[in-house]
């Protein structure tokens, strides 16, 4: 039995981190997503379910406390928007050296720099190509919706348990500001602490009762270890692109022209397409639900299908180039974008898509 | 009589404690880190709370603590390790959390970090090794750095004018209302690891009472870093360490002494 709420994509995203038997969260305020630790301070979930929550004195202190929290195998999320995601990338590297499952969200504002409050996805690159300093990789899941907004926490937990690293959840600030009609999943409980020792005792620091101590650690003084840990993560990495890539399709089948767009870009694409189909144009929208993994072999296969695809995003042209890296050149791929905060409309999209790549 | 008569089981009157491992201590001969790792175990042992401690190791010379110190550890990022044991201590309250930091990594990048896990009031143990100077990455300045002290980022001495004065965080932290236990210590000699000793089981003993923070700082030497031999260092310590950082407690039971 679930529950029927009009909520805003942050508030959502609270309300499912705690229905879905998370341990904590640590947080600092910042625009545009704010709401998210307003509602769990207003929700106090520490008496709903024993969650805890605190605000961190800084972006910095919110990420560590997360690699603490994780370190113990507990289920813990942290969210910010860009500039505080910038801070939080020290945390986020070691989270995934030290193999730790933590679930980051990041509802993306216009940058460089301080930039604007505006919705925008030019974070994409620092959340799909590392980010952080060293070899890692982040499991990207880029909600388009506020339902997905609050399915996603769950989704996002059990993809970092599944392979002890760190998921990021990239919305961005029209996401997360909006709202919408969401269907709230029911109240999980959370783990207790002996089922966590029992499930996760082989690694996490819960005290050294009954077995040999554990260290949470991603220091590896030789060099033949580290690469060896690499090696482990490029392994993950790997599994993820073969067991947990999620896209979505709409009217691909008899498509002669493609947009690619993910989250927000991915929603007004879509009433792009419809401009386009009454217009009597064949454009079909495939949309990347993970960032990382990326559909590279549904692209390819389907640029043998149409004539040129268009990757529409809110940045200066990020996402086009795994676009382009997808397709091997077998067609053109142009790309689409409004920046600094401004949200580009279906009929600029489907004129961007005449002008580009129709002609 | 043959050495090898005397070393017997029967014979002997001290052991290391078997929370600290055997792998070799990376420290420079001299260095206070080992004893103060041994007193911290020793005191975890002594309570019987091995299996339900949790260290957080910093960056700095003692980064790789958690290869001497027998029980769960984690390693966190460098000035951090108060916010990742804030986590760890409010998901699971029952269990005895501390870090064990250097000068570096708690008086400079981690100040933030450190003055607000305080100011809450966070139920845990922080050891704090201050030998002025930064060791691991061969002898810079740090914070603490004496007034014309020397080191490769100082060549001509710790000038206050455009170095600012050495940080006495240890006061600044007394101040907070949060904090429960602040203490000076030395671990040079008998005399004053047993103190330092007595200090860290108090320390640990709050964690019990649920007193919220205490804070132990060690005032410690780093040889190599001050191109001194061991005591040489020791008796430089003495000398010009104490009377700046003087040893003694500065808070007790949540009063400033």
């Amino acid at each position: 039995m679930s529950e029927l709420k009009l909520m805003k994509g942050n508030e959502a995203l609270a309300e499912a981190a705690i229905r879905c038997g998370a341990d904590a969260y640590f947080g600092y305020p910042i625009t545009p997503q704010t709401e998210v630790i307003e509602y769990l301070m207003t929700e106090q979930p520490e008496k709903r379910t024993g969650m805890v929550v605190l605000q961190a004195e800084s972006e910095l202190a919110a990420i560590n406390m997360v690699y603490g929290a994780a370190s113990t195998g507990k289920r813990v999320m942290t969210s910010s928007s860009s500039p505080g995601i910038s801070l939080k990338l020290e945390g986020i590297s070691y989270l995934a050296g030290a193999e730790l499952p933590a679930v980051i969200v990041n509802v993306v504002r216009g940058g460089p720099g301080l930039g604007t409050i505006q919705p925008s996805q030019a974070d994409y690159f620092q959340s799909v190509k590392g980010g952080g300093h060293g070899d890692y990789k982040l499991y990207v899941l880029a909600p388009s919706s506020v339902q997905e907004m609050s399915d996603f926490v769950e989704d996002a937990f059990d993809i970092a348990f599944k392979y002890r690293a760190p998921v990021l959840i990239l919305s961005d600030g029209l996401i997360g500001q909006m709202m919408e009609k969401v269907n709230l999943k029911d109240q999980k409980e959370r783990m207790s602490n002996e089922e966590l020792i029992e499930k996760y005792g082989s690694w996490a620091t819960t005290g050294k009762k009954g077995r040999e101590r554990n260290i949470i650690t991603s220091l590896d003084l030789q060099s033949e270890k580290m690469e060896a840990r690499v090696h482990r993560l490029m392994k993950k990495y790997e599994q993820m692109e073969k067991e947990d890539l999620r896209y979505e399709e709409i009217l691909c089948d008899d498509a002669e022209y493609l947009i690619v767009a993910y989250g927000s870009s991915a929603r007004i694409s879509q009433k792009a397409v419809e401009l386009a189909r009454k217009k009597g144009i064949k454009v079909g929208l495939l949309r990347p639900i993970t960032l990382f993994p990326f559909p590279k072999k549904q692209l390819f296969q389907l640029a043998d299908q149409v004539k040129g695809i268009l990757s529409v995003e809110l940045n200066m042209g990020q996402m086009v180039e795994d676009v382009k890296l997808s397709v091997e050149f077998k067609v053109p791929v142009e790309h689409f974008g409004r920046t600094g905060g401004i949200i580009h409309t279906p009929e600029e999209i489907l004129e961007a898509l005449e002008q580009k790549i129709i002609k | 009589m043959d050495v090898l008569d005397i070393i017997k089981p029967e014979n002997q009157v001290f052991c290391k404690t078997k929370l600290m491992t055997d792998t070799p201590l990376s420290y420079c001969p001299g260095c206070g880190h080992g004893t103060a790792h041994n007193l911290t175990m020793e005191v975890i042992d002594e309570m019987g709370i091995a299996e339900d401690t949790i260290g957080v190791a910093p960056v700095g010379c003692s980064v790789l603590a958690y290869d001497f110190m027998n029980i769960d550890m984690t390693q966190a990022a460098h000035g951090r390790a108060p916010a990742v044991a804030t986590a760890i201590s409010r998901c699971w309250p029952e269990k005895y959390v501390f870090t064990y930091q250097g000068d570096g990594d708690l008086a400079a990048i981690g100040t933030a970090e450190t003055i607000h896990a305080c100011n809450r009031g966070e139920n845990i143990v922080i050891i704090f090794v201050n030998n002025g100077i930064y060791g691991m990455t061969g002898g810079q300045m740090a914070p603490t750095t004496l007034e014309g002290m020397k080191s490769s980022t100082s060549p001509y001495g710790r000038e206050i004018a455009t170095m600012g004065s050495p940080l006495k965080i240890t006061e600044l932290i007394a101040n907070l209302p949060g904090v429960y236990y602040v203490t000076r210590q030395a671990v040079h000699t008998h005399k004053h690891a047993r103190k330092a000793k007595k200090a860290i089981r108090k320390a640990f003993e709050n964690i019990k009472l649920k007193k919220g923070i205490s804070f132990v700082e060690i005032v410690s030497n780093c040889n190599s870093g001050w191109k001194m031999t061991p005591n040489d260092a020791n008796i430089w310590m003495e000398e010009n360490m104490f009377p700046y950082f003087q040893l003694g407690d500065i808070k007790v039971n949540g009063k400033l002494k």
